[in-house]
């Protein structure tokens, strides 16, 4: 196990960081740096494992696969899975919950039927929703929220008896704010609604157990979590995977095919169709790995340390205004300064070189709800330092002198 | 959009920055501070858009800032008249250079001039992030667009 000493020391694993000195990289909300470890993993595999999985007759395949399957439990276990026929590979968060809401949402959507989510929700947590609803003849239903986060009143309004789905982010890219999911699943079970929680900004920064969150769909992107892009995952319950038909067809996803009728192969296979990122796999079991191995509080520590070491020399700039909760959040920093353009200020900072992310951050009805054309938004990761956190506060002052 | 059927906006007296004097200016600058500097002040020039005419169909999409731009086609010298602003300091700058270029000029000269040349020569676009970049070149092709619209019979020529 890591110790919160050894923390500076990681920033070596990842070659990026490491050599550019020149950089300070606060996007890892958008998608983080890879350590050598899973680059590594993903050459080895290629160079000495390569082959297609679940279907040739040599030996080589037979590796592949194993190495495949051996890549689902390890990501199985790092969110408290019961089983790895609970992880259906897709290409990240935003194919996952598409495949909860074109497999699952038809099966207990109908006219009456109501969808809840919220206003911070990414666009990939709305608009696989909205399609559902238009199919389905569902209503869909958006709680308020403010910068300090969900309105429970509200919540608790729009979640009635024809609630059929719940669906959430776990962390807010935009705002931090970290919802109570185990609260929200309670709401959810006195109505019988399911509960999909979209995961992506909280894999890197928290010790996720779906078992614990008590929500039945869980969905996140290897790329946000020091893996590769490209693959991610759907985490569901067995009995509801069990339940649902197969969204995309083709090879990998069936059992026996006849002119006339075919069968569907069982978990997961059933939700894979087509030949898999094999390599994607190795890679994010590889990042699972790698941070299982760091102390898990250590690492909370360093990156609450970063904000805020961040929000209280942001501060001090005249004019600017921190968006985000007062409480724990992940790390995520959102501003905006009074009569500054988000854009203007992006690109100040990146002739700083430091990397941020500016605009409405994929969550346009969250912006309309803050009232905001945007925000400018740091986040950091375990590579981050104290230094990357005052270049970063030095480059905003610079930028404020500017407009 | 119908440029033929935009209002012509009021404009202020403030003279702008001839294309000459800010191809000099950014021959002079070595740091990344004085371009910007420029830029921003630049873009003080630029008429501020009433709020009126900020409208839904006034705006360039495929900006992460907001932009609107109205045309209008002068009676008397033929030349099409441009009124663009933006909620960004920044990028009203960057549209004092392209009214610098584009403006009061007829739709054959607007479709002919090299702007890519003028970016190059100006080191603009290297020093812009690759969205703010898109979103330059979108308001170029809206220009562009008018101006053809505009031009009759050399629209598919200049093309
Ligand atoms: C909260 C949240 N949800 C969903 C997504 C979509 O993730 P992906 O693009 O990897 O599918 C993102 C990434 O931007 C995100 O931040």
């Amino acid at each position: 196990m890591t110790q919160a000493r050894d923390i500076a020391a990681l920033r070596h694993d990842f070659p990026l960081i490491a050599n550019r000195p020149d950089l300070v990289y606060l996007d890892s909300a958008a998608t983080t740096q890879k350590p050598q470890a899973v680059l590594d993993a993903i050459a080895e595999h290629y160079r000495t494992a390569n082959a297609n999985v679940h279907r040739a007759a040599h030996a080589l395949s037979g590796a592949a696969t194993e190495a495949f399957e051996a890549a689902r439990s390890t990501v199985a276990q790092r969110i408290h899975a019961q089983s790895p026929n609970e992880i259906v590979w897709t290409k990240g968060t935003t194919e996952a919950i598409n495949l909860v809401a074109a497999s699952y949402a038809p099966t207990v959507l109908g006219p009456g039927d109501n969808v809840v989510i919220t206003r911070m929700e990414h666009h990939s947590n709305i608009v696989p929703w909205q399609v559902a609803c238009e199919r389905t003849g569902a209503e869909l239903k958006a709680v308020d929220v403010s910068m300090h986060g969900i309105d429970q009143d509200d919540l608790a309004g729009k979640v009635d008896e024809r609630t059929r789905i719940v669906a959430v982010v776990h962390v807010s890219n935009v705002l931090g704010v970290v919802n109570d999911i185990p609260g929200i699943a309670r709401l959810a079970r006195k109505v019988d609604a399911a509960v999909v929680v979209d995961g992506a900004q909280a894999m890197a920064h928290l010790d996720v157990d779906v078992a614990a969150l008590g929500c039945d769909f869980y969905a996140f992107s290897a790329h946000k979590m020091y893996g590769p892009t490209g693959i991610g995952a759907l985490w569901g319950r067995e009995h509801l995977l069990e339940q649902m038909p197969p969204w995309q067809t083709g090879g990998e996803m069936i059992e026996e095919v006849r002119i006339e009728h075919t069968s569907y192969a069982g978990l997961p296979f059933r939700f894979e169709a087509g030949t898999p990122n094999i390599a994607g796999a190795i890679g994010i079991a590889a990042a699972a790995d790698y941070l299982g191995g760091l102390d898990g509080a250590a690492l909370r520590t360093h990156e609450t340390e970063l904000v805020q070491l961040a929000e209280s020399g942001l501060r001090q700039v005249e004019g600017l205004e921190i968006i985000g909760p007062d409480a724990a959040k992940g790390p995520v920093v959102s501003f905006a300064i009074e009569d500054a353009h988000p854009q203007d200020i992006g690109t100040l900072l990146d002739q700083q070189g430091i990397a941020v992310r500016t605009g409405h951050h994929c969550a346009m009805p969250l912006m309309e709800a803050l009232g905001l054309p945007g925000t400018v938004r740091a986040s950091f990761a375990l590579y981050n330092s104290a230094s990357d956190v005052e270049r970063f506060v030095q480059a905003v002052r610079k930028a404020r002198e500017f407009l | 959009m119908n440029w033929a059927s935009s209002e012509p906006a009021a404009r202020t007296s403030v003279p702008a920055t001839a294309l000459d004097d800010i191809r000099m200016a950014f021959e002079l600058f070595d740091a990344w501070e004085d371009t910007y500097r420029f830029v921003i002040d630049l873009g003080q020039e630029v008429a501020e858009m009433p709020p009126g005419q900020r409208t839904p169909a006034a705006l360039v999409r495929g900006c992460q800032s907001q932009v609107w731009l109205h045309a209008h086609r002068d009676e008397g010298s033929g030349h099409v008249r441009f009124d663009i602003d933006s909620d960004a300091h920044i990028v009203r700058g960057l549209i004092a250079i392209l009214l610098a270029v584009y403006d009061d000029h007829s739709p054959a000269e607007i479709v002919a001039f090299d702007i890519e040349g003028l970016f190059d020569e100006l080191g603009l676009l290297s020093h812009l992030s690759p969205t703010r970049g898109n979103g330059l070149r979108v308001i170029v092709q809206r220009i562009r667009a008018v101006a053809r619209a505009a031009g009759d019979g050399h629209a598919s020529t200049a093309k």
